[in-house]
């Protein structure tokens, strides 16, 4: 077998040794590649194509009419007849309070955990524990942190913190209270993630940066803006995109704790696609909205790659 | 430069409880609630008792047993996310070894192809998927809520990610032994890409078990259905009984812990290293 082998690299003199490999490597190529070149064309690329293409016509479930060309009415009609303009303003606040707050909060337990502390791993365990719960679970459990009366936790424990002074309040069904809830429970689940992320670029941070710095007489916090905050660059932008990706993708608590209200005060963009095409069934419209998502999505991930392409580096 | 190091270890651990403190209350409280009297769980709620009870029993668990379906939720739970893993890390580990290792004719198209489909969110196909499949009629059985799952661009690319990295050496012998490309793939780079199987077999775990707006689009029997649309309509189902439904939260979520506490390295680089969760 071996001198085969040898014999058969010696044969094309002055062609490159490889070429009789490439040749036979194709057929084993394409076999391993096409069950997942299936899937993504059958699973991913033809409904992302019916998705433009549905989205210009009149399609609804169980509808008596012919199947038309609308042009953009269903996307003019998306931001004036449906809830999709507001739902995507409570997606935009969402991402601007949910993204630094659970970005500074992963930062600060990362910075705790990064110390030579005794039970740090038992710590990091227990704020990381809530990225596996499921997020419908954690909905459910949170309608009951959220229950209405002074015998709800969160009212009661709030009326503690302020000895009494808290008025109780139906939280979910509040205008004004249900998005800072769902909000609550997204950052609660996902803080664990920010921390893991930025834990790891912390760790990444050569420790004889930290020296120079207070040889050079620099101050904890001035250590932390010119060693630590440049040496995390890309560990936060990654989790700040990514936070802000999943603010827009938001569903299941909405779905779960408040359906969108009271009024749409908590709808989101695919609660409200859910609830356009598949409670209603007027799919052409649905179809718009998962468009128009899709764009808002693809504008974020192109502001990552500018980003993180400034300084070369590729992540 | 570090004057007070005592102060400064205690303050570091006021604020490390005080978060654990507001991590671990919640899940606390969904497992206490499991193990009290129905009507204790909200009234107790604003109280100590709330995670010091002073009874304890295992009817929750019973009742979530009798009252719905729990066996059915779990073992669709189990099958579909069985098939998502196992196909996946075949299927995945197939192409992943193609594009990174292999010299083919659309082997660059095929790897652009892949990145610009990993920028789709599951949500901007999710609509067009359901009418999709839906109108060959194909809804409602395990199997749809798994196969679209199966080809994943993310796992694709962490698998490549993992073959690049990997000394080209073991193969070359493998190959100048007269070991075919399949041969090659199996004997020498599985058993030393352990590691990458691991990650991807958690993330694919892990985004998938908590799936809900897939399922609830495309199933209509409980005999079908996962735990996640399986506890939120037993949150919806009279009469509102939030032990029974704690209870159903912690047998739901133990699969995951155990699997967590025994894999955990791996959940944490997994996680960091792609951040996805849905």
């Amino acid at each position: 077998m071996r001198d085969e082998g040898i014999v058969r690299e010696r044969i094309p003199r002055g062609a490159p040794v490889n070429r009789p490999m490439r040749s036979s490597q194709a057929p084993a190529a394409w076999l391993l590649m096409t069950p997942a070149l299936a899937g993504l064309l059958l699973f991913l690329l033809l409904p992302f194509g019916l998705a433009v293409v549905l989205s210009f016509s009149n399609l609804r479930m169980g509808s008596p009419l012919p199947l038309e060309f609308v042009g953009l009415a269903n996307y003019t009609l998306a931001f004036t007849d449906t809830g999709l303009t507001r739902a995507l303003l409570n997606n935009l606040l969402f991402a601007l309070v949910v993204v630094p707050v659970q970005t500074a909060l992963g930062l600060a337990l990362a910075l705790l955990l990064n110390r030579p502390l005794a039970g740090r791993a038992v710590f990091r365990t227990l704020f990381f524990l809530p990225v596996v719960f499921p997020l419908s679970l954690v909905a459910v459990v949170w309608v009951l942190i959220f229950a209405p009366g002074p015998d709800g936790l969160l009212n009661a424990a709030l009326g503690l913190l302020t000895f009494g002074g808290w008025e109780p309040r139906d939280f979910l069904n509040d205008p004004f209270w249900a998005l800072p809830a769902v909000m609550l429970t997204s950052i609660w689940q996902g803080v664990g993630f920010q921390m893991v992320v930025l834990l790891a670029g912390l760790q990444a941070i050569p420790r004889q940066l930290y020296e120079a710095a207070a040889v050079d007489g620099a101050s904890r916090w001035r250590q932390f803006l010119h060693v630590t905050l440049p040496g995390l660059r890309n560990p936060l932008i990654f989790v700040v995109i990514v936070t802000t990706i999943l603010s827009f993708r938001v569903f299941d608590q909405v779905r779960i704790m408040t359906r969108g209200g009271p009024q749409d005060a908590s709808n989101t963009v695919i609660h409200e696609m859910v609830r356009t095409a598949f409670d209603q069934g007027h799919v052409a419209m649905g179809a718009a909205m998962s468009v128009v998502f899709f764009l808002v999505i693809l504008g974020i991930a192109l502001v990552q790659r500018r980003l993180l392409r400034q300084r070369g580096e590729v992540s | 430069m570090n004057r007070w190091p005592r102060l400064r270890a205690a303050l570091a651990y006021a604020l490390l409880l005080a978060f654990t403190l507001l991590f671990v209350a919640p899940v606390l409280f969904m497992l206490v609630g499991s193990l009290k009297p129905d009507e204790l769980v909200l009234a107790e709620a604003g109280t100590l008792r709330a995670f010091f009870p002073d009874t304890i029993s295992l009817d929750n668990y019973r009742a979530v047993f009798e009252r719905v379906p729990f066996g059915l939720y779990l073992a669709s739970s189990l099958i579909i996310n069985g098939l998502i893993v196992g196909l996946g890390l075949l299927v995945n580990a197939f192409a992943g070894y193609a594009l990174a290792r292999l010299r083919w004719w659309g082997r660059e198209a095929m790897l652009a192809l892949v990145l610009a489909v990993l920028v789709i969110p599951f949500e901007a196909i999710a609509i067009p998927l359901f009418y999709q499949l839906s109108w060959i009629g194909w809804r409602d059985d395990w199997l749809v809520q798994a196969i679209p799952f199966v080809a994943n661009p993310l796992a694709i690319f962490l698998f490549y990610s993992f073959f690049l990295g990997l000394p080209r050496e073991l193969e070359e012998a493998a190959r100048v032994d007269g070991a075919g490309v399949l041969r090659t793939f199996f004997v020498i780079v599985v058993p030393n890409a352990k590691a990458a199987f691991a990650s991807v077999a958690i993330v694919l775990f892990l985004f998938h078990w908590g799936m809900y707006l897939w399922p609830l689009l495309m199933t209509t029997s409980e005999a079908v259905r996962p735990l996640p649309l399986g506890i939120a309509n037993f949150h919806t189902l009279p009469p509102l009984q939030w032990g029974d439904i704690m209870a159903f939260g912690v047998l739901m979520v133990l699969p995951v812990l155990i699997l967590f506490v025994v894999f955990q390295r791996w959940f944490v680089r997994g996680v960091a290293s792609t951040g996805i969760k849905g």
